[in-house]
Order: C-alpha cells, then structure tokens, then sequence
C-alpha cells in the first residue's frame, strides 16, 4: 500500500499550537507532513487534540502558533470557503431542506458551474455510492447507513484533493461499518485523495489506513503503518491503546545483545525486548500481546525464561479460546489461542507454565 | 387458516380490532382522567365565557323579552308602510307593564341605541302611559309628535330582533336597516374597518422589527456557549418580571416630549428645546413601546430553534466553498425558518389583541382595535358591539392560521 | 386586568371577613388622588370614629363598567360608588343601581327637609350628589400668562403649545361651541342638531394636532407641571389643590365652565347595604359637606352647607371664590344636562372616536 504513495508533502503541519483558554495547550507542536494521496489515520481517546487538528486544516479553528501548508502554500489565513477541502462530518451535516441532488448540486453551485456539468458530476458522485435512486429524496427519508454514502458523494462531487474525515461511521452500527469502511478506503485509493480521517475506534484505524497517527494529550505518540503500529508500539500508550495488551511492570536487571533481562515485582526474571529503556535499574513496563503467549513448552525457545501461572477462567469464542491467568500477581493476564483440533483446552485452577519469544515482549517506558 | 376473507380473530375469538380498542380504552381513559382537570377547568373559566361573551354578538334578547307584546306586534310589518295602530296599542301595553316592573330605562337604552333621543320619549311617553287610551297612536303623538316618526318605529323594529346582525355589521362599518337590508355606514362614523386595518399594519410593523432586532440576538444566544446563553437569556427574559404597566409607563418618562430621549437629541443637537420630537402619543410611541414589550416572544421561539441546528451544516456549507453570507442565506436560514414562523405568529397574534400599551402611549393615531373594544366594555357598556368587535377579530385570527397553514404549514412551526 | 380584579375582590372579602369580628365593613369607591382624600378625611374618619365600622376605600377611573359586571356576575363587593351624574341615570336605567330612600338623609341643622336643602337635580332615584364640580380649563401662569377666556383655550396663534383635553365628547364639546361664540344657555339647544354638532367638531378640528388626550383626573395637572401641555381642560378642584396645595402657578379659568355633580349610587346586591346607607347618610349631611369643601375646591350640594365653608386647610386661602358656584364664576357658565348626554352619548361617543381615529 505504501508503495502507492508519493513523497512529495502535500500537507504539512510545522510545529503547530493551539490553545483556547491561553493556558493549556490542546495541541503541542505538532508536525506531520502527508504525501499526496496517502489515507492518513488520527487516532486517540477524546480530548488528544486529533479533532483540533482537523479542524485547523478545514479552516474552522485557528493555529495559535505554527504553520499549516495545503501543496507547499501556507493556508493558516485562507478561510475555509477557499481551501477547497471535501468533508464528511460525524452527524453528516447533510442540508435538511433539500433533496440529495441539491445536497450535491450545492458545493457545484456555489463554484458556478453550469446545469448540465452540474447533473453529470451528480449522477457521477452518486453512482460511486449506488445512491442514484435516491435523488429526489430528502435525507430524512434516507437510512444511517445511505446518508453517509450521501455525504461522502458530497464531499468528493467537486473533486477535491483533499477529504477530511470527522468519525464518519460512529453513529452505524459494527455491520454496516465495516463494509463502509471497505467502501470508503477502496473509494479514496481508486480516485487517488488524499485523506484525512479521524477516529477513536482502533479496528477502523488498522483497517483503513496507510498510516496512523496516535495522539495522546496535543502530542503525536507514534506515526506508522498498522502493522508495525500493531507489532512494534514505541511507548507504552500505544501498546495499551492498539489492540489487546498483557502488561507486567519491573526493573531491568541488566541490557545485553539487544535483550533485556528483566525482573518483575515478584521476583520473577524474563527476557525482552527493550524499546524505549537504556540502562539497568530503569523501572519498565514489560508488553505482550495475547496471542504470542505460548503454554506449550514444546514450542518455547530452549533456554528461555518462563513463568507460573494459574488459569483462572475460560472462554469460548468460536474461533478462539480466550483465557484468563494470574501471573506474576496479575489476575488479568489473557492468553489467545486458536480453535485447532489439537488445542488444550485449559480448565480453571491448572498450574502452568507459560512463556514467549522474547521479541515479542517489548520492554516499554514505565 | 381456512376462512381467509374473515376478521381477524384473537386468542379467545373475539374480533381482533375490537380486543385492540379495549385494550386502548383503557390507556386512553387514563389519559384523559389526567388531563381532566386541566380540560374542565379551561372549559368552565376559559371556553364558556368567551362563548357567552361572543354570544352577545349576534343575540340580543334584551328589547323581545322586555317588551314581548310590542316585538310581536312588529313581527310582520314592512318597514315601509306607515306604523299601525295595532302596533301602537301593544307598545302602549307593554310601556304600562315596564313602567311598573321598573325596566322602562333597560327598553329605553336599548332603542336608543338604534336612534339617539328615543331614550327620553320611552321614559317620558311610559310615565304617562297607563293613562293613555284609544286610538293609541294618536294618544302617543299626541304625548310626543315623535311618535309619529317612522324612523322611531323603524329603530324599535331592529331592536326587537333576538338574532340581530346590527352588531357584526356595526362591526364592519355596515348599517342594518329594518327591512333587512345593509348599508354603509355614515361617513363621519365609519371607524372600525379603518382600526382593522390599522392594528393589522401595526402589528405586522411590530412584527417585523421584532425579527430584525430579535434574530441577530437569538442567533448570538444560540451559538454561545450555554453557561453564557443561559445569562444572557434571563436579560432577554427580564422585561417579564417587571409588570407591563411600568414597563409601558418608563417608555412614556423616555420619550415625552420632555422627556430623556428628546433631552439626549437636544444636546446632541438633533433637536431643537423649541421643536422637539413627538415621540409618543403616536403611532411612533405604540410601535417603539409594543416592539420592546413583544421581543421576548420572537426571541424565545427563534432561539428555540436556532439552538438545534447543528453548527456543522454551516461548516459544511463552507468547506464546499460557500461564503459566510451563501451558508447563511441557503442552509442556515431555511433551517431557522420554522422559529421565524412561530416567532412571528406569535408576536403578531399578541400584538393583534394589545391594548393597554396602546392606551397608554398610542395617543389618538395609535390606538388600535381592541382599544375601542375596551371602550364599549367599559365606558359605553355596549357589551354586544364589543361581542361583535371581538368576534370579527377572532374570525380574522382564525383566517390568518389557515393562510399560515397553507402557506407554511402548521407542523412546520416550532415554540421550543 | 381580570386578575387585578379578582385580587381587589379578594382583598375586599378579607378585609370585610377580618374586619366583621369586630365591626361591618364597607367598601367605597371613588376616583382617587386628592379628591379620594378629601373624602375620607371628611367622610371616612369622622364615621369610622362615630360607629367603629371600617372603611376600605378603593379607586376607580369612572363609568359603569366595574359596576356592571360585578351586578351581572351577582359578585357584588362595592357597598358606595361616586359617580357622575349621566352614569347616576343611566345606571338607574339599566336597574344596575339600588333605589335610595331619601327619608334616611338627615335634615339642614335648620330643620329644612333633605328634599328641599339638595340644590336642584342633587337627589334623584338612585343618587344622592355631594358635590358640585366643574369641568374647566387651566394654565401655567408662569408660561402662558394673559389666558381669560374659553376662546384662548383654542386659539393656537395666541397661545402656541399643546392642550390637553378630556377624551370624551362630555363638556368637551360644549366647550368647543361656547368658544366659537353660542352662548351658554344655547349650548344643548344647538347641540341637537346635526348642523351644531358638526359645528362643534369643526372647531375641535382647529386643534387636533396639538391635543394631548387625558383620562384619569390627576393626570391633567401632572401634564402642565411637566411641561408637556400648556393649557389643559380638569377637574377644577384638582388644579385648586396642585395651585394651593403644592403652591404650583396654575390658574383656573372659570370663563366657559361646565358643572356636574358627583353622587353615591349603591350597585345592586351591595353586601353591607345597612352600613353603607348610614354612611351616605352620614356623608352627606350638612357639616360634613361643609368640611369637604375645606379639603377641595367642590362646591357641597346642600344649600345650608355654603355658609360653614370657610378656609382650606392651610389655614389662609378663602375657599369661597374657588367654588364653582362663587357668584364671579357663574358668568359664563353652562350646567351639564344629563338628559341630553343620556339620549345622545352612543351617538355622540361614536362619532367622536372615529374623529378622534381619523
């Protein structure tokens, strides 16, 4: 997917800043720079800043500090009219009072452009969402799940470059989702946007994106593509945010040929992988994901370090079992396995042994 | 499944519908043991009187039921041909019969109403009647050669009609003549359609200035955060906790000719002390007056329906190049439309029924219809004029709904 | 305006509920201001201390209107009304008011009968007067100096400035044809006819434009104290008190006057018809007449008052010559015929508003 995307930037955010009491800041020195045609991911709980930014590049907040570039042209005093950036709102923002083809034929008017070029672009915009029946309706006869398909028909009918995303598919429910989510990136790819899109739902950001930035508190804490966001968190946050997370705090005991010897609160010793720790004695925040835990000591590496654990539940989930241990004081450690003939299932109070690779446990900050 | 053309049948076999409309009756039965108290005391204290005050409008029973011999004896007579004796002798009859139940001045009122003067020749002519014997027409002119009038008959004639169209066509600046007919009003005494018309301009001005002062402010309102609307509402919503006597009377020590207005112009030389504006007393003073008192109710329906369109649509208008005036004038607005309808409606309806701001600062070219139904209620106690002047006002706020329901829609209108 | 009424009604019903533990109670309305208080300085306290009943006075703008609709909803809370004398007859007429015995009124301290001590058309069915007024017109000596005559009240090039007039036709257009030259005891006479009563709106056309319209009787002097007029038709005793009370430079013309009577009427169904009777009884007798007159210029419509008026209650000012009935004011002056306001005030009142709209 990457490979699809130029180098050249087309937005840039440079050192920007924005607060709106004077006091705290809601962003802190952001910089980005998007290449054309890249579908671009802000992830982060509410309140990280990722809905501040978008609207300082629509043109509805301003920067208080920093520069915004749309193709290499500052646009931090270019109202929002003349930016020439499509976009899908949360609720929609579908006009009530018209049809959906005035709802489209809006944007195309007020460039004024000429009724036949109006009603091809229409029809055009609305064959792209298979909502062509629907032209003389208005929005309120439409379902969740139409209306979106109308307000992304709407945002790209006057064809432009860029097309900001506020949480699009929040209000649909998980089905209807994840097939818009589909449409959606396979509709950007073939018409070649450049995309913005906010979320705080992770599944959608790994999903649709070619990369994703993860805000946390104004600050950017990892830019990257999914996979190595899902498989190479840079920091703690991450860690939790992206995906299902074990977590076990320590120390590190000593830093050796890219391992970490690692002791845990209890005493325990194991190998990891350290990422964002430098020196012995350093407190740490030790991260594995669930379905890299293995119980079957066949499979272990020889020599590695390996802990006592207690199963404590069990579930059934159809395509895998899902299975809750107490290890090393921690009663919410998960363990994910596949639903493959030859899987054990394990019964509530066996004592085992588990363990991993010991680059798939991270050693993260603290 | 075998009879597929029957009603449908529930559990136990009785007909669906009719189980679903117990069931119902029950749910409904409630609600309206709820809302009883509520619909009985607005039937006794609301409904009733106005019914038996518009009532009044068009009945009238006061001269038929007084004076039963005489309204008989009218019955059938022309108008045209001369009054007849048998007339007079019933008149005479039941002038002997009011003088002694004391009800000669409620008769003599009411007639003279139709035509100034008979007051004193029933008073008069009842004091003298039991003395009175036949010919009887010639015993009453000979009382009073006023008898021998026929406009005199002709007035006692359309006040002995119950059903009397009089009032409604007073109403209207129209005459209802003895033999049934109408006709204009005298010229010096056509008043009210010019007052209909006059309150209508006056209340759709106060209209109109109540919107462009009112919808900046609900917009304002709408778009600050709620803390700060909130404040702000509750100054919007002051005027209300001062009573509208004081607030009409402030309006008078502002703009009289002595007033701080004309003070403020003098000074800054607008004005001369000598030529001062005439600020009140005048249509100006009702307009500015029943503007003020009138802004809450357009504020309150526009903010209403301002506070629930999302300010997205206008961003959204604006990221597909849209100025500020093109998303306001084509999305936002529209969409505002409906407080517009209820605002507007509302103001003019009140402004429609104002009487004392009027009264108090409108002057002589500032009073308005239901000025003049406060004088009949109150000074000339002509209660059935009134009745009829209201009843022409109410017909007329009728009508306006229906244009505005036709035109907008009733269900289009939101009051919040 | 409803609500307004029921709280007075309701008020009143407490007052007399309270107050019947003790005494009666009875309500008596009047028209406020100074003549109010001239009334129950004269009236309401010397009774009240006799008989220790309780007076609540409330305050009325005129007309039937309250009377009216308090006999036909048979909730009667007024016991005493003062009105003017075409409302007495016409509120009679309607069968709105209650008959009064003149045998109760109390005889002139020279034994002289009620019925022959009331100066003329004081007593009828329903009334009994208790003063004489008069509709006039004032100024403000110390801005428009020079004013005699009714004339000037509408001479606009002489006297420059706003006028303020009674709105109703009553008095006012009597006035308008005694200033275009008919002689008083011709006044009613012309106004019979069509031709003198567009006569009489003709001259109130000269001025229309500068009128200031007034309605309750403490407004007049309020309008030439503010400026806001120049000359203003009133009630003669309120510009006396506004002149001798609050030493304001207001004159009386007395040139074109009007007299009137006020006279108690009872509504029909009055709740303390006893009380109330001995209070108009009391009220009307001839010494309390007389020392009305101490506290307004009125004139007391008993004959054998006149000689116990004497000063006002400043001590000093003579209230002889502000009476209407002083000799020096009767030389121009006109007697209000309430039979000719009964026969033609629907008309008259009618033809007026729609002047007055036009």
């Amino acid at each position: 997917m990457a490979d699809s995307v130029s180098n050249d930037a087309f937005v840039e955010f440079e050192r920007v800043q924005k607060s709106y009491d004077g006091e705290t800041l809601v962003v802190k020195d952001l910089n980005l720079t998007l290449p054309k045609g890249e579908f671009l991911t802000m992830l982060g709980p509410s309140g990280s800043g990722k809905t501040t930014c978008l609207m300082m590049l629509a043109g509805f907040e301003t920067a208080t500090h920093g520069e915004i570039r749309l193709d290499g042209r500052p646009i931090n005093n270019i109202p929002p009219h003349k930016r020439g950036i499509g976009m899908v709102f949360q609720n929609y923002a579908l006009f009530p009072h018209m049809t959906i083809g005035e709802n489209l034929s809006f944007p195309l008017e007020v460039r004024k452009m000429g009724k036949s070029d109006r009603e091809a672009k229409i029809k055009r915009a609305l064959d792209m969402v298979e909502m062509e029946a629907f032209v003389n309706r208005r929005p309120a006869q439409l379902s969740g799940g139409q209306q979106q398909r109308v307000a992304l028909a709407r945002a790209l009918v006057f064809e432009p470059e860029l097309v900001l995303m506020d949480e699009p598919l929040g209000a649909l429910d998980k089905q209807l989702r994840e097939k818009m989510q589909f449409e959606i990136t396979h509709l950007a790819h073939s018409l070649g946007i450049t995309t913005v899109y906010v979320t705080h739902d992770q599944t959608e950001a790994l999903t649709m994106s070619d990369r994703v930035a993860v805000f946390n508190d104004g600050v950017i804490q990892q830019l990257a593509p999914p996979d190595e966001l899902y498989e190479a968190p840079q920091n703690s946050f991450v860690a939790q945010f992206i995906g299902e997370n074990n977590t076990l705090e320590g120390t590190v005991k000593e830093i050796k040929d890219g391992i970490a010897l690692v002791q845990l609160d209890d005493g325990e010793l194991i190998d990891c992988k350290p990422i964002n720790v430098s020196k012995p004695g350093e407190r740490t925040r030790v991260s594995i994901r669930p379905e890299r835990v293995e119980f079957n000591k066949e499979r272990l590496q020889e020599g590695a370090h390996t802990l006592k654990a207690e199963v404590l539940e069990f579930i059934y989930m159809g395509d895998i079992f899902r299975t809750r241990l107490r290890v090393a004081g921690n009663d919410e450690f998960i363990v994910k396995t596949r639903n493959a003939p030859d899987q054990v299932r394990l019964e509530p109070g066996t004592q085992i042994e588990i363990g991993w690779l010991p680059e798939d446990c991270r050693a993260l900050d603290a | 499944m075998t009879d597929t053309s029957g009603p449908l049948l529930a559990a136990d076999g009785t007909p669906l519908k009719k189980r679903l409309a117990q069931a119902m009756f029950r749910s409904r039965a409630r609600a309206f043991g709820l809302a009883f108290p509520l619909i009985a005391f607005i039937i006794v204290v609301f409904i009733l009187p106005i019914i038996f005050l518009l009532w009044q409008g068009i009945y009238d029973a006061r001269y038929s039921r007084l004076m039963p011999t005489s309204t008989a004896a009218m019955a059938d007579w022309d108008a045209v041909s001369p009054p007849t004796e048998e007339m007079a002798a019933a008149m005479v009859a039941d002038l002997v019969k009011a003088r002694e139940n004391k009800t000669i001045g409620q008769v003599a009122t009411r007639v003279n109403r139709e035509l100034s003067g008979t007051r004193s020749l029933f008073t008069k002519s009842a004091r003298s009647a039991k003395k009175m014997e036949a010919p009887y027409m010639e015993a009453l002119i000979k009382k009073d050669k006023d008898w021998a009038d026929i406009e005199v008959w002709k007035a006692i004639k359309i006040a002995s009609v119950k059903y009397n169209p009089g009032y409604v066509a007073s109403a209207l600046d129209l005459k209802y003549n003895a033999d049934g007919s109408f006709e204009r009003q005298d010229e010096d005494r056509r008043i009210h359609l010019m007052l209909f018309w006059r309150t209508i301009e006056i209340s759709f001005l106060v209209t109109v200035f109540c919107l462009i002062l009112g919808y900046p402010v609900a917009f304002l309102l709408s778009t600050l955060p709620t803390k700060t609307s909130n404040l702000l509402l509750i100054l919007v919503l002051l005027p209300f906790w001062t009573s509208l006597l004081v607030r009409t009377t402030a309006w008078i020590a502002m703009l009289q000719a002595q007033g701080v207005m004309n003070d403020l112009f003098v000074v800054f030389g607008l004005a001369t002390d000598e030529d001062r504006f005439s600020l009140i007393y005048n249509k100006t003073g009702t307009l500015i007056a029943m503007t003020h008192i009138l802004l809450p109710f357009m504020i309150l329906p526009l903010y209403s329906v301002m506070k629930t369109i999302p300010p997205s649509y206008t961003r959204a208008a604006k990221s597909m190049g849209a100025t500020n005036w093109t998303a306001f004038w084509r999305v936002y607005f529209p969409q505002s439309v409906p407080g517009i309808g209820a605002g507007a409606l509302l103001c003019f309806i009140l402004a429609i029924g104002y009487y004392i701001t009027p009264a108090l600062v409108g002057g002589q070219d500032g009073q308005m219809i239901s000025n003049i139904i406060d004088f009949h209620m109150r000074k000339s106690l002509n209660w059935n004029l009134a009745a009829a002047l209201g009843l022409v006002l109410l017909v007329f706020v009728l009508f306006l709904f229906w244009i505005y329901d036709r035109v907008v829609g009733i269900d289009n209108m939101k009051l919040g | 305006m409803k609500l307004s009424k029921v709280l007075m009604a309701t008020t009143a019903l407490a007052f007399s509920a309270g107050a019947a533990l003790a005494s009666e109670s009875i309500t008596v309305v009047s028209w406020g201001g100074a003549y109010t208080k001239s009334q129950v300085e004269a009236y309401h306290k010397p009774w009240m201390a006799k008989t220790g009943n309780q007076v609540v006075s409330e305050d009325y703008n005129g007309g039937l209107a309250e009377i009216k609709a308090q006999v036909e909803a048979g909730t009667v809370t007024w016991d005493l009304v003062d009105v003017e004398l075409s409302d007495a007859i016409r509120g009679c007429d309607e069968g709105l008011l209650e008959e009064i015995d003149h045998s109760i009124l109390p005889a002139a301290p020279d034994g002289t009968p009620a019925s022959e001590d009331f100066i003329e058309g004081a007593l009828s069915d329903c009334a009994v007067a208790n003063i004489v007024w008069s509709t006039v017109f004032a100024y403000d000596s110390s801005k428009t100096p020079g004013v005699d005559s009714i004339d000037d009240l509408f001479d606009l090039e002489a006297f420059p400035g706003k006028r303020g007039l009674r709105k109703n036709p009553k008095s006012l257009l009597e006035m308008a044809l005694m200033a275009d030259g008919v002689p008083a005891s011709d006044v009613y006479a012309t106004l019979e006819t069509d031709e003198g009563v567009d006569r009489a709106f003709a001259k109130l056309d000269t001025i229309k434009d500068s009128v200031v319209w007034w309605e309750a009787g403490a407004q007049p002097p309020q309008l030439l104290a503010d400026g806001e007029v120049v000359m203003t038709t009133a009630y003669n005793g309120r510009i006396f008190n506004a002149a001798a009370g609050e030493g304001k430079p207001f004159e009386v013309v007395w040139d074109g006057q009007i007299m009137d009577f006020d006279l108690w009427v009872m509504p029909k169904g009055a709740p303390n018809k006893e009380a109330a009777l001995d209070f108009l009884a009391y009220s009307t007798d001839t010494q309390r007449l007389a020392d009305q007159a101490s506290w307004i210029s009125y004139g007391p419509a008993r004959k054998s008052s006149g000689p116990l008026v004497g000063l006002y209650n400043d001590g000093k000012t003579e209230m002889g010559p502000h009476m209407p009935t002083a000799e020096a004011n009767l030389a121009n002056a006109l007697v209000n015929n309430f039979e000719f306001w009964a026969d033609n005030q629907d008309e008259l009142n009618e033809r007026f508003n729609a002047w007055l709209a036009k």
